[in-house]
């Protein structure tokens, strides 16, 4: 080794639990931003996908689904907004099963450090990660017609509401990413959670287009409500009920946080 | 002298009926190097697992720094650097990132944890790699800044899992030196190898653990002068030339050698002197070794004497 010493040791700040674990929780959204920016491709072709939805539902389908007082191509983005930010999160299932596997959660274990840290690192960042995702999918969505039929306020409402949301769901894939084996199952196991929540929902046809059973699931699972309230502060309209569809959002993510913080921590604690 | 690590009749059983540590228990003077020795799968990371506070025991109790791991794991954490296997570094980030970062989590202010990344990079030959992402970097010099992200607060307790595993001769000569260097500043050292050779370089005691217990404990050189020993192997032409070599040594020899088909392995207790020695008696019986090799003891051997049979080499370590 050089001829150098050691460095002389720094002495640890004293601050109070809940400045440490804020303090931890942005260190380690900073580093997953910075790893996002690193592999610049992953996140170019994990937006590849939703514009791919976008334009698939807007040429393919669209043509085919009727829907009652808007144009199919607005009645399609609150669908795509909220299937981009739900499939978003499965990246926060992916990154902690691959910080378990690669030992680096063992590392942050044996840290003086917040236990929560490591997961609102994750599940921060990848907000941050979906407030660029959502831009992107809006541009898109101009280019191939879209339009706010309320106003850019609501627009914005909307867009804050997507992202609270996100971050309380990505909080079951936490879960999800420190129970799966590895980061490939942490994947596969998202597909049978994410495909009935998003397809069998409001979120691209009219559930009033399905079998009453399938109908009664469409009309009450949170992602279905989430669209509706994404739908209503976009375009508004008689019978919108907006104002319903986002108490109720916002009531399902805090269900999400409940839940899902105290047993991801608690996953995070045993996990190994 | 005091202990700076204690472990008592620690156990782990893992999934039910995987049974990972069976009571494994020793103590770690201040300032000295404890070799953890076995192959894979004996309980070794388990035990530093148990160490570092990253697993629960199911029964037993441990100190580090006279701190329980299990109650005061918070305050264990804050005196321990922990390097290995098991504990990786950022691929993602650059040298100097992954530095900042786990100063940072050591709850050094922003300002110290660049300071003192910027002073490890440097003490660890990494400046000009510094902004560099790690997957880039050498299997040694990412070992270098695994051991770097477990010095940024100076711990007075280092637990190095299976440091050299997996390294090139001169890296892991550059480990060593790290090590010795820490040593004598005055850090505890404990650490895991499955090579007898480096144990016996590193520690002042060895801990020799198999199946999650210890089978043997002591100073390197009273280990290897019960347990193993230097040895001449020698290959003949055939069965007969090596039993008729055998007969030569046999009775007169400082310790019984042993016959392995056409091979003859014969013990050197002595030094370089009884090779010669071995050497010229079967020169003056006008026998030729066809082959001939002088081995150190390895950790098989001492695992050979110690339990009459040879170290398992399995795969997986939970």
């Amino acid at each position: 080794m050089s001829a150098t010493v050691l460095p002389q040791a720094a002495a640890p700040m004293k601050r109070s639990k809940l400045r440490r674990s804020i303090g931890d929780s942005i260190v380690l959204t900073e580093r997953n931003l910075l790893a996002y920016l690193r592999i610049p491709d992953q996140l170019f072709f994990s937006s590849v996908q939703p514009i791919m939805f976008v334009l698939l539902f807007r040429y393919v389908f669209g043509g085919a689904i009727a829907t009652p007082g808007m144009s199919y191509v607005n009645f399609l983005m609150a669908g795509i907004f909220v299937q981009t930010v739900l499939f978003g999160s499965v990246s926060t299932s992916v990154g902690l099963a691959e910080d378990l596997h690669k030992g680096l959660i063992e590392r942050f274990r044996s840290l003086p450090m917040a236990r929560s840290a490591v997961l609102f690192g994750r599940t921060l960042a990848d907000s941050v990660r979906n407030v660029f995702v959502l831009i992107l999918i809006t541009i898109v969505g101009f280019l191939v017609g879209f339009r706010i039929g309320t106003s850019f306020g609501l627009y914005l409402a909307a867009f804050a509401l997507l992202i609270f949301f996100a971050f309380a769901f990505s909080w079951v894939f936490a879960y999800i990413g420190l129970s799966a084996s590895n980061s490939e199952t942490a994947q596969l196991m998202a597909f049978p959670i994410l495909f009935p929540l998003t397809f069998a929902s409001t979120a691209f046809v009219p559930a009033s287009s399905m079998p009453p059973w399938l109908r009664w699931f469409a009309e009450h699972q949170p992602v279905s409500i989430m669209v509706n309230a994404t739908r209503g502060l976009m375009q508004g309209g008689p019978g919108a009920n907006t104002g319903h569809w986002v108490m109720l959002a916002i009531i399902w993510s805090f269900i999400f946080l409940a839940i899902f913080i105290p047993l991801s921590v608690w996953r995070y604690r045993r996990v190994g | 002298m005091t202990a700076a690590i204690e472990a008592e009749g620690l156990t782990k059983t893992f999934g039910g009926d995987v049974r990972a540590l069976n009571g494994v228990g020793f103590s770690v003077g201040k300032g000295t190097v404890l070799g953890l020795l076995g192959p894979n799968g004996a309980g070794k990371t388990t035990t530093v697992r148990v160490l570092t506070t990253t697993l629960i025991p199911d029964s037993g109790w441990a100190r580090v720094n006279g701190l329980d791991v299990v109650k005061d794991a918070n305050k264990v954490r804050a005196s321990i650097g922990l390097a290995g296997q098991y504990a990786a570094v950022d691929e993602n980030l650059t040298g100097r990132e992954n530095l900042r970062m786990v100063g940072q989590l050591f709850q050094l202010s922003r300002k110290d944890a660049s300071r003192v990344a910027d002073e490890l990079l440097e003490h660890f030959n990494l400046t000009e790699a510094a902004n560099r992402p790690s997957k880039t970097y050498s299997g040694g010099m990412r070992r270098r800044l695994d051991i770097a992200a477990a010095l940024v607060v100076r711990p007075p307790v280092l637990f190095l899992d299976e440091p050299t595993t997996g390294l090139d001769p001169n890296s892991r000569t550059a480990v060593w030196q790290v090590v010795e260097d820490l040593v004598e500043n005055g850090t505890t050292v404990l650490l895991t190898t499955q090579y007898l050779e480096e144990a016996d370089r590193l520690a002042d005691n060895i801990v020799v653990v198999d199946r999650g217990a210890v089978i043997a404990e002591g100073t390197p050189s009273k280990l290897k002068s019960t347990l193993g020993e230097t040895v001449l192997d020698l290959g003949f032409a055939d069965t007969t030339t090596a039993a008729s070599a055998i007969n030569l040594f046999k009775g007169s020899w400082s310790a019984p050698p042993v016959l392995d088909g056409t091979m003859v392995e014969l013990p050197i207790d002595a030094g370089p002197s009884q090779v010669m020695i071995a050497l010229r008696t079967l020169d003056e019986a006008g026998i030729a070794p066809t082959t001939m090799t002088l081995r150190e003891p390895s950790l098989d051997d001492v695992f050979l004497s110690l339990t009459g049979r040879r170290a398992e080499l399995e795969e997986a370590e939970a």
